[in-house]
């Protein structure tokens, strides 16, 4: 076993034992904080799969963007070290009976399936080649999805700002 | 030549994926079952990731379709929260028990 498999390993047990603890634990600030070290985890496969951009962007959009915001909405809505109502214990076992069936389904296609690979040589996944593909208009291009995407980020930012609007008082 | 493959990181987002799944079944709170999507979307993400590295490294389409689920991760995140908050301020409750009012 090489130091790099036990890295993959440190980095997989991190980032499934702070999942776990994120979804069970009871106070809800605590869960905003393992959900956060559950996400830089998997900025660390991705920097171990040798990624990087895509390992800078979960880090800048996912651990400074969205659990920010999910902690600003914790704030914004409830007493943050409040105990929250705990689950029925069959919802409990229900769900956890239809996560584990669909886990162990799952796992068992995964190990029965044979995949074959590609044998040419790979594309470097470095940022000039990202730019490159991301606005080009050829083949591989994936310019069209971009503009598609902005177009969306526009329209969520316009319906956002809708949502917060109050509500004209009458006279 | 490393001993890890595409199985065990196929394991990891499996994994993440139905601890997503259970919380999202467990979980009443709006904010909880957002934080279940979040884990589940990041699971699928690494996926794309795994598949693009180890068996169509000469194509980039893994790559860009995680690029494009980030972004409309953030935007289904943004609006979420902004529903969740209005919510909020016209039950004083973001659990969804309380929000029936669609019920029939």
């Amino acid at each position: 076993m090489t130091a790099q498999d036990i890295i993959f390993y440190l980095l997989a047990a991190f980032t499934l034992v702070t999942g776990f603890l994120a979804v069970t634990t009871t106070k809800i600030f605590r869960s905003a904080i393992f959900l956060l070290f559950s996400l830089i985890g998997i900025a660390g496969i991705y920097f171990w799969l040798e990624y990087e951009f895509i390992a800078a962007v979960q880090i800048v959009v996912y651990v400074g963007g969205i659990v920010v915001l999910i902690i600003f909405s914790i704030f914004l809505t409830q007493e943050a070290g409040a105990n929250l109502p705990d689950t029925a214990m069959t919802k409990k076992i229900t769900g956890g009976i239809a996560a584990a069936c669909g886990f162990g389904f799952t796992l068992l296609q995964v190990l029965q399936h044979n995949f074959i690979g590609t044998t040419e040589p790979g594309i470097e996944p470095s940022v000039a080649n990202i730019g490159n593909r991301m606005l080009g208009v050829n083949e591989f291009g994936y310019s069209l999805p971009f503009e598609v995407v902005s177009i969306l980020l526009l329209a969520a930012m316009v319906g956002c700002i809708v949502i917060a609007l109050k509500k004209p008082v009458e006279k | 030549m490393t001993g890890i493959g595409l199985t065990h990181i196929l394991f990891v987002s499996i994994s993440l994926f139905f601890i997503g799944v259970y919380g999202f079944l467990t979980r009443r709170n709006m904010i909880m079952m957002l934080m279940s999507i979040e884990l589940i979307l990041n699971s699928v993400n690494l996926n794309f990731i795994a598949f693009n590295k180890y068996l169509w490294a000469n194509k980039m389409d893994g790559l860009f379709f995680t690029i494009f689920i980030i972004a409309i991760a953030a935007a289904e995140a943004a609006v979420a929260i902004a529903i969740i908050i209005n919510l909020y301020r016209s039950h004083r409750s973001i659990d969804v028990e309380d929000a029936s009012d669609l019920k029939f």
